[in-house]
């Protein structure tokens, strides 16, 4: 993407990356990635941590001070390398440790050593530590079952939709819909890696109905159902008037407004339905209005929950305040390229490449209006309105 | 009252932090000046930095030796505790003897006397009474690490590389270096490091027992004064190490170095490192006894005429380096083209520093590109600076470095009508001050000229395989070349680490008009039944690197007959015909050693697998392959395609390996008589056909 603009990567003014898991070797991700990239000695960056909408809050940090006037040219965007996630020790293995590396005669090593339990060796992992909300005390899929659960939703509905959000992404691959936002990427042995490997577009409703529930024994969410565990990442341009001119880009779309909302921990797939009904008030705008919507895959419950509380009468009035439900969003217009069940969830990622996957869907289908949403861990929600340029 | 975005851009200022503070200041490298050396007094403690005048890297020669003899005298007759030798220069400690004093030198009393009185000045500074402290950075090899030796302990900054380079150029440490390393550090280490030429880096030289503390540059004041007071130890050479200096240890080691030198380079070309072998064995048991013995070996080393040529080669080398002095203004440098050529030429400049975007049609070259650049990394850099590396080096699947490179390398097929797409390609993507440099090897420069808008940054660079490891780069020039754009080019080849070689456009421009006529004509004798094992030993025995049956598979058969075709089309010279085995072996695609078959068959190391001899090869056979080769030398040098025989000696020993003992091909035919040469090429033409009649230029010169 710097190889193609017609200005230096040391002409940004600065560099914003969402991650929700760095890891210890590369602290303030972004600023690493900046130096790495080229964009020089004197590029300021930080990295954002919003969890599941680490991603789109880059963005929305870079947004806000262009719209501000403070900066005319970010380079803002999400990664992850879940691949990377450290292994954890417990609590009593790293006070041993402490313990034996303090130790400074052979008598005292001797003496810590015989205080070692073989537990000490089973690390936990990480990832698991941080898909699990510490306040509510679920795991991520745990508030899918909550949600299935209190929407009614069936286990064969999940995974009718998890099977079609496989085949669309399939079509779009197939068709080099995603040519323009998928770069080839080359291992260090030369392996390609050209794109999400994740699909399974031959997979079948028996296939998927055969998995078994990975958060709870009696549940209904499997890994059939839920996003994948994945690496990525994505990046975007953001800049001002000004700056346009001043290097002759050419804008291929334009952020209108953003939210941020917050709920019960317990629920936290319902957050898309919270900051996107601001966005559609602020902007005088119906469902009609909006040509395409792009809500993150986290879990198929947790989607198919989130469609029926927009059109849900009680949940709109009495949670929303509106006097009429938002109404149904018609899936012709929702993740029509599928998502993060197909194509995976790299957590800090997924929020810039939704809305970037939004713009490039709204120019081929000729749309002009979309809103990029996502439920974040812990109970947030996050929705960005976008119009092509 | 500014405004936030006015603060930002205000934010950027002209001088960066990093240029603000320049390079880091060295710890006591000022001091009063004599001519070499500067001075400083500080308490109890002396100062002795070497700064030779109008150099930028201090080497040592008689003026620099006795001037510090001199100083010594001082030394002694003053009360100092500690005396500390440093380097002001910003390149490093010294890179040893300057090897202009020992050319032509005459074997006599008067050369004994020459080596006799720099040692003793070395041996004074190891006998100095006070705490002797070196302080090394960057570069301190051969006499430079000789004069650290002498020295109690050895304080190295983390940047230093530490090795003895002497046997390269066929001799051995002359400075009591030989004697004082096998006593210093483990002997078999010491004797490794000395055999193989090879440098090591600060962290391994401490390893080694070499050096007695590694320290970066902020950290040397402290260091230095710790050395003072006696807290740091030396670091030696280890439990046991002394056993290995025993004569029955010497004994057993030395017949195995000697097997191991054997195989890499035969004693009667290269006499030094078994001169070294034999000193260790016969004197190792005695530092003392070695350090005399040292004397005598290295005085009977200089005058060899194998020694003399290894000097002259550097000199070349030197000469050749010249060629891209400057200051380079290529930082991104787009390759296209992604096969072995051009996915070795971006690793390489990637490698150097350069910021490199290579594009290739088919994504799997770029992906075994990669692979190739990576391992080439690995092998070369470690920590940040690979990773740098890694990042430098960008697979392009859209060709978008283009806009942005001021240097484009052409690395496509070799077919006019695709080059001269890409160029037109090129052309409309970048500005005209742009470099546009083809590899080509077979094709004609000024043809391919001809298709550009703006023919007058059109160069020829032209890399030879493997590029990591020949370091001879031919320039090519056209005939509208642009002074300006070739003088870059020449710049930016220098600043990659390779040597540049100016050429004029010609079929094969130097290397390969005088590799051809070798390789057919090792060709010519397969097809007469000659055992190919048997004609690579004639000319390995002559003392090339590698024999001309491997060396066409090692090219690749396809890209011989490519060049030969062209050499025959394009010269006016007659051509040893092209063996018909060859066009059907191409035909088959038995390339050589990339598709596993060739003229030999290769294992999966790429190593090919050979027979034994089965008749030793004759002088009459080394003739037969080796002076067509060095006549097209000749030939090129009568038709202006190089500037002067010592450039195409260089460029012969650099580009081909071309026997270094012998100095390169004029220099060789030189000794043998250019009348010799040419009668005993007319000879051969009765013999072996019409294409072994000798150039003009041998009855010119």
């Amino acid at each position: 993407m710097l190889l193609r603009q017609p200005f230096a990567p040391d002409e940004f003014d600065q560099v914003i990356l969402g991650c929700a898991n760095q890891i210890a070797g590369e602290m303030n991700v972004a600023r690493v990635a900046a130096l790495r990239l080229g964009c020089g000695d004197e590029m300021p960056a930080w990295t954002v941590h919003r969890n599941c909408g680490s991603g789109m809050q880059s963005l929305d940090d870079a947004f806000r001070a262009v719209a501000h006037g403070d900066m005319d040219l970010v380079l803002a965007g999400g990664t992850e390398a879940l691949s990377r996630a450290p292994l954890i020790l417990s609590d009593e293995a790293t006070e041993w440790l402490a313990e034996f590396q303090q130790a400074r005669s052979a008598a005292d090593r001797v003496k810590a050593m015989s205080r070692f339990q073989v537990g000490f060796l089973s690390p936990e992992i990480g990832l698991k530590q941080g898909l699990t909300d510490p306040v509510s005390g679920l795991a991520m899929g745990q508030t899918a079952e909550e949600l299935a659960h209190r929407f009614g939703i069936s286990r064969w509905q999940a995974d009718d939709y998890a099977l079609e959000s496989h085949r669309r992404l399939a079509r779009a691959q197939e068709e080099g819909w995603l040519a323009n936002e998928v770069e080839p990427m080359f291992a260090p042995d030369g392996t390609i890696y050209d794109h999400d490997d994740g699909v399974r577009p031959d997979s079948t409703i028996e296939a998927l109905g055969k998995l078994k529930p990975v958060f709870e024994r009696y549940g209904d969410v499997t890994a059939g159902n839920a996003s994948q565990v994945t690496d990525g990442a994505c990046w975007m341009i953001l800049a001002s008037d000004e700056a346009v001119q001043r290097h002759g880009l050419t804008p291929i779309a334009t952020i209108r407004d953003s939210e941020w909302a917050a709920l019960d921990p317990r629920v936290m797939g319902l957050g898309p339905v919270l900051c996107s009904a601001p966005l559609l008030e602020r902007g005088g705008f119906g469902l009609d209005d909006i040509d395409l919507w792009e809500l993150n895959e986290a879990f198929a419950a947790q989607v198919l929950a989130c469609l029926q509380a927009f059109a849900d009468e009680a949940f709109c009035r009495e949670v929303l305040g509106l006097d009429a439900p938002i109404g149904g969003i018609d899936r012709a217009k929702l993740n029509i390229d599928g998502g993060a069940i197909s194509l995976g969830h790299p957590v800090g990622t997924s929020g810039t490449r939704i809305v970037l996957h939004l713009v490039n869907a709204l120019r081929r289908t000729g749309g002009k209006r979309g809103i990029a949403t996502e439920c974040i861990g812990g109970g947030q929600g996050g929705a960005m309105l976008v119009e092509l340029a | 009252m500014m405004t936030d975005s006015d603060m930002t851009k205000t934010a950027k200022t002209k001088t960066s932090v990093k240029q603000f503070l320049g390079p880091e200041p060295m710890t006591g490298s000022e001091g009063t000046r004599g001519t070499h050396w500067l001075r400083r007094e500080e308490g109890d403690r002396i100062w002795l930095v070497l700064d030779r005048q109008g150099v930028s890297t201090n080497t040592f020669n008689e003026e620099v030796f006795s001037e510090l003899d001199a100083l010594l005298d001082d030394v002694e007759k003053g009360h100092w505790r500690t005396v500390i030798f440093r380097s002001a220069k910003a390149s490093g400690f010294a890179a040893g003897a300057d090897l202009s004093q020992f050319r032509g030198v005459d074997a006599g009393p008067q050369l004994d006397r020459r080596i006799a009185e720099a040692n003793d000045v070395i041996d004074r500074v190891a006998a100095l009474k006070a705490r002797t402290v070196a302080v090394v950075h960057g570069t301190c090899v051969g006499g430079g690490l000789e004069l650290a030796l002498a020295c109690d302990r050895i304080v190295a900054r983390d940047d230093t590389r530490l090795g003895f380079p002497e046997v390269l150029v066929g001799l051995h440490p002359g400075l009591g270096g030989t004697a004082r390393l096998t006593h210093r550090i483990q002997p078999i280490e010491a004797m490794t490091l000395m055999l193989t030429g090879k440098t090591v880096s600060a962290r391994k030289a401490f390893k080694l027992g070499i050096v007695d503390a590694v320290v970066p540059e902020r950290n040397v004041a402290k260091a230095v004064d710790e050395a003072a007071r006696g807290r740091i130890e030396r670091r030696g050479a280890g439990f046991g190490a002394d056993a290995l200096n025993l004569r029955p240890a010497r004994l057993a080691a030395g017949r195995r170095m000697r097997a191991e030198a054997d195989k890499r380079a035969p004693h009667e070309h290269y006499p030094a490192p078994y001169a070294l072998i034999e000193l260790w064995e016969r004197h190792g048991g005695s530092q003392a006894e070695m350090l005399e013995a040292e004397r005598r070996s290295f005085a009977a080393l200089l005058p060899l005429t194998a020694t003399q040529n290894l000097v002259r080669a550097f000199f070349l080398r030197e000469r050749l380096k010249t060629n891209g002095k400057g200051k380079n203004e290529v930082a991104h440098v787009h390759v296209i083209g992604a096969g072995t050529m051009g996915a070795e030429i971006g690793a390489w400049c990637a490698l150097k520093g350069m910021h490199v975007t290579i594009e290739d049609p088919m994504t799997a070259s770029l992906s075994k590109a990669v692979a190739g650049a990576h391992k080439l990394f690995a092998r070369k850099l470690d920590g940040p600076e690979r990773l740098r590396a890694n990042d430098r080096f960008v697979p392009d699947v859209h060709g978008a470095g283009l806009r942005h490179a001021d240097l484009v390398i052409e690395a496509a097929p070799e077919k006019t009508d695709l080059k001269r797409g890409i160029y037109e390609r090129i052309e409309g993507a970048v500005g005209e001050e742009v470099i546009i440099a083809t590899n080509t090897s077979s094709l004609d420069l000024n043809a391919l000229s001809k298709g550009l808008k703006h023919p007058e940054r059109f160069v020829g660079i032209h890399f030879f395989n493997p590029v990591s490891k020949l370091d001879l780069v031919e320039v090519v020039r056209h005939d509208g070349v642009a002074e300006d754009a070739f003088a870059r080019a020449l710049r930016f080849v220098g600043a990659i680490g390779k040597l540049p070689l100016p050429v004029k456009a010609a079929p094969g421009f130097l290397v390969n008009r005088a590799l051809m006529p070798y390789l057919g004509e090792a060709l010519l004798m397969i097809e007469e039944g000659e055992q190919p094992e048997r004609i690579d030993a004639a000319a390995e025995r002559f003392g090339m690197p590698v024999g001309p049956v491997e060396l066409a598979d090692q090219v690749g058969l396809d890209i011989c007959l490519a060049v030969a075709e062209s050499l025959a089309e394009g010269l006016d010279r007659p051509m040893p015909e092209i063996p018909e085995g060859l066009r059907i072996k191409v035909d088959r695609g038995e390339l050589g050693r990339k598709t596993g078959t060739g003229l030999y068959a290769w294992d999966e190391n790429g190593k090919a697998l050979k027979n034994p001899v089965r008749e030793e090869p004759d002088a009459a056979m080394a003739d037969r392959l080796i002076l067509p080769m060095i006549d097209a030398v000749a030939a090129a040098l009568d038709e202006g395609v190089v500037e002067d025989d010592e450039s195409a000696d260089a460029a012969m020993v650099y580009g081909t390996g071309f026997a270094p003992f012998r100095g390169g091909p004029i220099e060789y035919a030189r000794s043998r008589g250019f009348a010799d040469v040419a009668s005993t090429l007319e000879k051969q033409a009765r013999l072996h056909g019409p294409h072994h009649a000798p150039s003009a230029w041998w009855r010119k010169t």
